[in-house]
């Protein structure tokens, strides 16, 4: 412990602190504006310039470690002038057009400068004026507003891992662009909007759209990958105007993907606000009565063997539930939530799980990619990679399609028989694995979203085990299962998956085109071939038009994730709760409330009224979903199977970031994304350090 | 006034031959391995006991800086780094060292690098410096292909390398830690200190940066003794310098002198008197651009050293004297400066990107006269506002001139002013 005296307190503080970060620890807030704790130091805005005796000049709090014996000053009328004096130079060339900012109200600068502004300007020279950058769909640029910070610059070269961003020019003219009027081509750019201390960088979709002091906030979880970020939604009455994040250390940090924070607007459109009866071959506004009824009557004419349900990708785990006990009674057990056939073994927990926590990373020396693309199926994720290679270099193998990942990758082939050769002991990778202590395989759902999933599993779990990937003595875990779907992993851990020689999603498909499946029950399960259900009656329970309910014959209305209180579980095995922020529109419900009351019409009434009613049942179904918040370790057993390998290439499932389930797809901010930046994405040059 | 015996840089003119031949002639490349073999410590020892200050402006201590490094280990190499950026307007030294005696600069290369435990110097040659760097590039082939540097360096069986680097013509690339970046391939812009180059230095190793004048001396006073330089000159500024002596005066000249010369005797020895006499001066920038001008009553008294100069609150800079009779505008030229530093700007930290220009602008208007009186004061606040608040000297260097002219010359600018008023027909 390094101490010293700051405004006459005696500090005791760590060594390789920085002078701003012991002020913090005592609870003396230093203004800053280029200073943020996840990037490099820059020290150029000079804001928190603070006295040190026994040194002839103030020093950036921001860049100077802690010394034993230094005795700081940060409230001294000096430093006070300090402050006084850059604000004035940060305001000289900026526009003061709060009114027509829409930073205006969230604004670093505007704060600070109430603190320490003056209330006039001594300066009477004709402002800068800068052109505005093209930023691609998401970030809208007022360059005039810049204040040079420089903190987009670096999280686009640290963090995001693309040398789309700089500093051109010197002095006066010095102007953050993007080079060559070229969109910020990352996965996680909206995040320099929150980085953005002034109005320089807003976010294009929200822009003039509401100042923050109408919106009511709530915090609740992402679901558009599996990784479960930490957000908190914006609302102004009925509507979603903006996602932004917030920090969740353990997993997300303090960054979203760019589908988290702009597929919101996707909540406006293609909703399906009230129940519909397919009737003529054309699908007809109803009631829920008669929804119900329509329902009630075609269940009368089928068997319990012949009823299948199938859950989507953004399922909570409430209806998953629910709708499984439905199922039940009916007399089925014809339930799947895999819906893209992944073949997962829900009966060993650890097999389906990331089972490292996503923390688990940052202590990782070797990180074997099987089957995934981790910047598309978790951007978040893939940040975590990347700054995991920035601090350590620690090699990182891909068995699938070679793309650009942001960082140096090894790619070994997407052959299988990669996976075979290092089972061997084969190969320059095996060789890292061995030499690793901490190693880590993160595999993909399109390495199991296959016929051969099993046993690609299997041979995943063998090269684990060889390899000491799974160590309990030392408690480490590393095979991590990466998920993209945020119900999967509740799914599976409530039991979502067929019965004891009951139908998975391949067999019910089957079982539909050819007849035997009378009745499918969609919940929001989109991502099937709609063809192979054949003549089956439909019920689609979701909240948007999508595929699914193209082809339903019963459409119930559901929720979307931030019109609901509901449990998802991540690709951790982290069990966390969505907040309800807004109703759902027309006349949905939640999920679970819709499956309750078809319960009671059709005579098979569930034994549940209230939300904690239901909780209780999910409990029951496994006692994981007491642990709100934290993730328990699984146990590790076998799984998989040693069966024959058909097709030998590897590849991530996902081919288009920005368009993976029924919200991205209806949003038309990630529609213009998709035109942006989709096609040309192994054009690019990295930026690998 | 300096002995003939008793100069450097004896071709400094370059009425000789520059190159090998030449200066062997003139003594330099004698024995070097015995100067190699006294090791490290000592030639630490020796060169600060002869009172060497870097020259390139801050005046530090050459010997003190050399002994900041640490012990040479395995894993980190350690660098030296020349710095010929030489951009200070009115200096024009390292320039001449370059072209008529590159192998003074060589071989104090070599010594230096052997002190801090380097193995490869970096010369960072000011981009327009194009002819000069064809000449030490020759020099450095030359001494290459004698045996004098390389893998067996005057077959002392110390490895060294001295490699050359060209600017591209940014003033703030002068400064060590923006050189570094730049010499890294990266845009050239102060680093933040500490950690300073010593600890963290080029690609993160242990590096010394100095200029060339400083390591060009080095071999005569290792050759002659830190006695002989620390006799010349005066207590805490000895040995001998290379002045720049430029502007009014009669013969313009660069001079090897003695510290501590008065800067009258300099102008009137060395370059033949102000144009019209000492009674027409109106004032000097002792110390290229970046030092407050003194006016003609303070120039009598000023001794050309660090300390009378800092006393007489200018300084010696780089020694590049700039004299300005009475026909100067001393508000344009000022003015001019004041320009020139919001050029050369890095645009890094904020009181610097943005007081630069602003002053400049406030400048520009008092030069004209269009300007209200408390400007001034406006204008003197605005220098102390980035004085010492920015991450590099530039935003002091583009401070001190100003504060210099409003200290000494406050009445020329205020004259300004009302008769600008008085001229001005105002409307309604």
């Amino acid at each position: 412990m390094v101490n010293m005296i700051i405004d006459g307190k005696e500090v005791s503080v760590d060594p390789g602190m920085t002078v701003l970060q012991a002020c913090e620890q005592i609870g003396i807030e230093i203004p800053r504006f280029c200073y943020h704790e996840r990037l490099s130091v820059a020290g150029n805005c000079r804001m928190c310039l603070v006295q040190m005796e026994k040194s002839p000049k103030p020093i950036a709090s921001c860049a100077m470690p802690v010394g034993e014996g230094m005795t700081i000053h940060t409230n001294t009328p000096e430093v006070e002038a300090m402050r006084k004096s850059v604000m004035e130079f940060l305001l000289l060339n900026h526009p003061l057009d709060c009114p027509i900012c829409d930073q205006g109200g969230e604004c670093d600068l505007q704060d600070q400068s109430i603190a320490y502004g003056i209330d006039h300007s001594r300066y009477q020279e004709r402002k800068r004026s800068v052109t505005d950058k093209h930023m691609g769909p998401l970030i809208s640029t007022t360059m005039t507003r810049c204040i040079h910070c420089t903190r987009c610059v670096r999280f686009a070269t640290e963090i995001a891992g693309v040398p789309d961003l700089g500093l051109l020019g010197r002095g006066e003219n010095a102007e953050i662009t993007t080079y060559l009027e070229k969109a910020l081509n990352s996965e996680l750019s909206g995040n320099v909007i929150d980085l953005c201390p002034v109005g320089a960088l807003t976010s294009k979709p929200y822009a003039f759209i509401a100042r923050p002091w109408e919106l009511k906030s709530i915090e609740t979880i992402d679901v558009m990958d599996a990784i479960g970020s930490n957000i908190r939604v914006d609302v102004r009455g009925a509507e979603v105007l903006r996602v932004l994040p917030i920090l969740n250390e353990d997993i997300n940090e303090e960054w979203i993907s760019d589908k988290t924070r702009f597929a919101c607007d996707a909540l406006s459109y293609q909703r399906l606000d009230r129940p519909y009866i397919r009737k003529n071959g054309r699908l007809k506004e109803a009631t829920w009565n008669e929804a119900f009824n329509t329902i009630a009557a075609t269940l009368k004419k089928v068997n319990g063997p012949d009823i299948a349900a199938l859950a989507g990708d953004l399922a909570d785990c409430e209806s998953m539930i629910a709708l499984k006990m439905l199922i039940q009674n009916l007399g089925s057990e014809n339930i799947d939530c895999r819906q893209d056939c992944a073949r997962l073994d829900p009966t060993v927990r650890s097999s389906y799980l990331f089972n490292s926590a996503l923390a688990g990373i940052d202590q990782t020396d070797a990180i074997l990619l099987i089957g995934c693309n981790p910047r598309w199926e978790a951007a978040v994720l893939n940040a975590r990679i990347r700054k995991r290679y920035l601090e350590s270099g620690i090699p990182i193998g891909v068995i699938g399609e070679k793309s650009d990942l942001n960082y140096e990758i090894m790619h070994l082939g997407d052959d299988v028989n990669v996976l075979h050769d290092i089972l061997a002991k084969k190969g320059r990778f095996s060789k890292i694995l061995r030499s690793a202590s901490r190693p880590m395989i993160i595999i993909g759902q399109g390495a199991l979203a296959r016929g051969d999933g099993h046993a690609i599993l299997g041979l995943t779990r063998k090269i684990t085990e060889l390899y000491k990937i799974v160590d309990n003595n030392r408690g480490w875990n590393g095979f991590n299962m990466l998920h993209t779907a945020a119900s999967r992993v509740g799914g599976l851990d409530l039991g979502f998956v067929p019965g004891p020689n009951c139908r998975d999603t391949e067999a019910i498909l089957d079982g539909a085109s050819q007849g035997s499946i009378k009745l499918v029950y969609l919940l929001g399960a989109d991502e099937i071939n709609m063809e192979r259900l054949g003549n089956a009656f439909v019920i689609y329970q979701g909240h948007h038009g999508d595929t699914g309910a193209n082809r339903a014959d019963v459409i119930l209305p559901g929720a979307a994730y931030t019109e609901k209180n509901a449990t998802y579980v991540n690709t951790e095995g982290r069990v966390q709760r969505a907040y309800q922020a807004v109703f759902p529109p027309g006349e949905a419900k939640e999920d679970w409330r819709i499956i309750r009351a078809l319960s009671e019409i059709i005579g098979k009434k569930l034994e549940f009224d209230s939300l904690a009613q239901v909780r209780a049942a999910l409990v029951e179904a496994n006692p994981n979903f007491l642990n709100v918040g934290t993730m328990s370790p699984a146990a590790w057993n076998k799984f998989g199977i040693d069966g024959e390998i058909t097709d030998m290439t590897l590849s991530s499932h996902i081919k288009n970031f920005y368009m993976t389930d029924p919200i991205s797809r209806a949003s038309i901010t990630m529609a213009n994304c998709s035109k942006a930046f989709a096609n040309n994405h192994f054009e690019k040059i990295t930026n690998n350090g | 006034m300096l002995e003939d015996k008793d100069r450097i840089f004896t071709n400094i003119y370059g009425l000789n031959d520059p190159f090998l031949k030449g200066a062997h002639s003139r003594g330099d490349w004698n024995k070097t391995k015995n100067i190699i073999a006294i090791g490290s410590d000592k030639i630490i020892e020796q060169v600060k006991e002869s009172g060497l200050r870097g020259r390139g402006g801050a005046g530090f201590s050459t010997g003190m800086k050399w002994s900041f490094m640490p012990k040479p280990d395995s894993k980190r190499p350690h660098y030296l780094v020349i710095n010929a950026d030489e951009g200070e307007p009115g200096t024009c030294k390292d320039r001449e060292i370059m072209r008529s005696e590159p192998h003074k600069l060589i071989e104090g290369a070599l010594i230096a690098s052997v002190a801090i435990g380097a193995h490869a110097a970096y010369c960072y040659v000011r981009g327009e410096f194009f002819r000069e760097t064809e000449i030490l590039q020759r020099a450095v082939d030359e001494a290459r292909n004698a045996g004098l540097i390389g893998k067996n360096a005057c077959n002392s069986g110390y490895r060294f390398e001295f490699h050359i680097h060209r600017g591209m013509g940014a003033y703030i690339c002068g400064e060590e830690s923006a050189l570094i970046e730049s010499l890294e391939g990266k845009k050239g812009q102060p680093r933040l200190k500490p950690p300073f180059p010593a600890s963290v230095g080029l690609w993160g190793c242990p590096t010394t940066v100095n200029n060339v004048e400083s390591i060009a001396v080095v071999p005569t006073i290792l050759r002659r003794g830190a006695n002989w330089f620390s006799n010349i000159g005066r207590a805490n500024n000895t040995g001998i310098k290379l002045f720049n002596i430029s502007g009014h005066v009669n013969t313009p000249c660069t001079v090897e002198e003695a510290m501590g010369i008065p800067l009258r005797e300099l102008i009137e020895k060395h370059a033949g008197g102000v144009i019209g006499g000492w009674n027409n001066l109106l004032a000097i920038i002792p110390g290229g651009a970046s030092v407050p001008v003194l006016t003609r009553v303070l120039s009598e008294k000023a001794l050309m050293d660090f300390d009378s100069l800092n006393e007489l609150q200018s300084g010696l800079g780089t020694a590049g004297v700039m004299v300005m009779d009475k026909s100067t505008d001393i508000l344009k030229a000022i003015t001019r400066l004041s320009l020139f530093y919001k050029h050369e700007s890095c645009g890094q930290c904020t009181p610097c990107r943005e007081g630069t220009g602003w002053m400049w602008r406030m400048m520009e208007r008092i030069c004209q006269g269009n300007a209200k009186l408390e400007e001034i004061d406006r204008l003197g606040e605005v220098t102390k506002q980035i004085e010492g608040h920015t991450i590099c000297a530039l935003g002091d260097a583009a401070a001190w001139p100003i504060q210099g002219l409003i200290r000494h010359f406050r009445p020329e600018m205020e004259k300004r002013i009302r008769n600008f008023k008085s001229t001005q027909f105002r409307t309604a």
